[in-house]
């Protein structure tokens, strides 16, 4: 990893901050344990999923900790100070996602408590009985996660770099990231002892920080730069300024003719993706009756106007002259620390820090149900008791956390990067077999299969073609490429999504006519509409 | 209000959001400002707290009609 840069001085108050605050939630991470406390702990539904207990207020909070990562308070504000109107994508993108997953989630929710489901990939198999479709859903949702738990180390580390953590270049690499290690391996013990009871309890810390921390910026740092109007001028006087790259200029303050169809299939697209990923099933699965979801896309946009401020937050970096000598990432920590007394930097950090420890646990915990239900109990171990289970999934979230942390130590940070926006495209193609399969059986299994793998490959070979902004010859160097047949620039995860359904569309009834098995369908319709307190939803569920 | 009508009521109210912002064409623009925010910023902001509103109607026009359904033993 890059050693601090200039001006990147030691900030003693500022690290005193951040670590007592760190503490105190380690701490609570493992009383965590304690809270709720169930009868035992070691059964998927409570190590996993908390005890599918969480109510509207604790759901609220796990969620919203879930899905706005530490990595996304650094990285939007990035893509904004960089270029402007584009990266504020983010902002629609998390408008959009709530009345689709209004529709969808209830009826996920409904079908895998009836059926005890996990995970998505177990529902995808109880559906369409297909083991390759299930294996394929797991395998998807274990990848597209593992970079994203990756990526909230990043967020730590950009932190402890402008805190001045580490020392020079000279220092010994050990020393340099032994702060890291620290951090992560007081996420990796309680995460293992608690469960998902540790990011929940967390997520309240979190998210009171968080909401402190960009109240004060969203009051404090205009005033102390000019006022909004100033902001804006300055911004925009910036970002027309030609990018020494490319020749053209950075961006702007609105969206240039050619961002058009790019911005709004980026947030379209992401709004799709965003509650297939593993770890937002595993926040609503855990929640306790059906309404719990759609109560909360009523409160949750509060964390959108959270993100819209962040991202206004790259306006004001670039109207305060900070100079991140390219690594964009740095922009609103070097803000902070330019602009805030020292001890209120080491609260903004700390905030950004835990925020990355929240969803970075539940990650690991999504990914790790996955790999133990649809890949050690279906493939290896069968006949699986509920405690065995429990025990490889705990092993399994403690090696993929440890997967993301040799991520980030060992290769580029960039690599990290390209592999997440990968992931992205990747989840993406999961969608078809799971959230149409909550509302139709139409599709083929095998039909739903050659889609997928036509979607992957598509994505992955497009982005291999994108070279970096300014370098032709590069590979995987963005999310956009043109969308074939309409000659418009679009978000590839959405046009190999496009792609997916036409082939499953035009197979299924290929496939039909020519009497392909098509699999055991184990739910049946009043499934998806089943709550809390109905039959077969009882409080002990079913152990499989 | 039948529970036909209920749905009918919330699909709108769903789809409003999304509409209005795969339209970049309609709020590309700087003009009118508000508070010194362009408007391409202060409208998709704007729209944040209009879908809170919209999601709360949806929710108490949707979560009577589903009771109503299995009350009847409808599936």
């Amino acid at each position: 990893m890059s050693a601090p840069q200039t001006g990147l001085q030691f900030d003693g108050v500022a690290l005193a901050v951040f670590t007592v605050l760190f503490l105190l939630v380690a701490v609570m991470g493992f009383l965590a344990s304690r809270w709720r406390r169930p009868t035992d702990i070691m059964h998927l539904d409570e190590w996993g999923l908390g005890g599918r207990s969480f109510g509207t207020f604790i759901a609220w909070f796990l969620l919203g900790g879930d899905v706005f990562t530490a990595y996304t308070c650094i990285a939007v504000p990035a893509l904004v100070f960089g270029v402007g109107a584009l990266g504020f994508f983010a902002v629609p993108y998390t408008i959009m996602v709530w009345p689709i997953i209004f529709l969808f989630l209830p009826r996920l929710w409904s079908v895998s408590h009836r059926h005890g489901y996990v995970t998505t990939a177990d529902f995808v198999g109880g559906r369409h009985g297909s083991r390759a479709l299930t294996l394929a859903v797991a395998i998807t949702g274990i990848l597209a996660t593992m970079p994203y738990i990756a990526l909230q180390l990043v967020g730590i580390q950009v932190c402890l770099d402008v805190m001045g953590v580490g020392g020079g270049p000279d220092t010994p690499w050990i020393v340099r990231e032994m702060p890291l290690f620290v951090a992560f391996a007081l996420l990796a013990a309680y995460t293992y002892s608690a469960g998902l009871r540790a990011p929940a309890m967390i997520a309240f810390v979190k998210d009171t920080l968080i909401y402190l921390v960009i109240a004060v910026s969203i009051l404090y740092l205009p005033a102390k730069l000019g006022g909004w109007e100033h902001i804006f001028a300055t911004a925009g006087e910036k970002l027309a300024k030609t990018n020494p790259n490319t020749g053209k200029p950075l961006g702007g303050l609105l969206l240039s003719d050619k961002q058009i169809w790019p911005y709004c299939t980026l947030g379209f697209g992401s709004a799709l993706a965003l509650f297939i990923y593993p770890h937002s099933v595993t926040a609503v699965l855990s929640t306790k009756n059906r309404n719990v979801i759609r109560r909360n896309t009523v409160l949750l946009p509060m964390y959108t106007v959270l993100l819209g401020m962040i991202a206004l937050l790259g306006l004001m970096a670039l109207c305060a002259g900070v100079t991140t000598g390219g690594n964009n990432s740095l922009s609103v920590p070097l803000l902070f620390k330019q602009h805030f007394p020292s001890w209120f930097t080491g609260v903004a950090f700390a905030a950004i820090g835990i925020g990355a420890l929240v969803p970075a646990a539940i990650m690991s915990i999504a990914a790790a149900n996955l790999f133990t239900r649809n890949v050690y109990r279906a493939f290896i171990s069968p006949n699986a008791t509920p405690a065995a289970e429990t025990q490889v999934s705990k092993v399994s979230s403690l090696l993929l956390k440890f997967g993301a942390l040799v991520f980030v130590l060992a290769l580029d940070k960039s690599f990290a990067i390209q592999f997440q926006l990968l992931g992205g495209i990747w989840v993406m193609q999961t969608f078809p077999a799971l959230v149409f399969g909550l509302y139709t059986r139409w599709f083929h299994r095998r039909a739903l299969l050659v889609g997928w793998f036509v979607g992957m490959v598509y994505g992955t070979a497009t982005s291999y073609f994108v070279p970096a902004p300014g370098k032709p010859g590069t590979h995987f160097g963005g999310q956009i490429a043109e969308i074939p047949m309409l000659g418009e620039a679009g978000y590839i995860a959405l046009t190999a999504f496009a792609l997916n359904v036409l082939v499953a569309v035009v197979l299924t009834p290929i496939f039909r006519s020519f009497k392909m098995a098509e699999g055991v369908d184990e739910t049946n319709p009043s499934d998806y509409e089943a709550d809390a307190g109905d039959a077969g939803v009882a409080q002990d569920l079913p152990t499989h | 209000m039948t529970n036909r009508t209920r749905y009918m009521l919330a699909a709108p109210l769903l789809g409003a959001p999304i509409v209005a912002l795969l339209m970049p064409g309609i709020y590309n623009r700087t003009e009118p400002t508000f508070a010194g925010f362009p408007f391409f910023y202060w409208y998709q902001l704007l729209w944040v707290l209009i879908t809170m509103c919209t999601m709360g109607a949806a929710y108490l026009l949707v979560v009577p009609a589903q009771k109503a359904q299995k009350g009847r033993g409808e599936k």
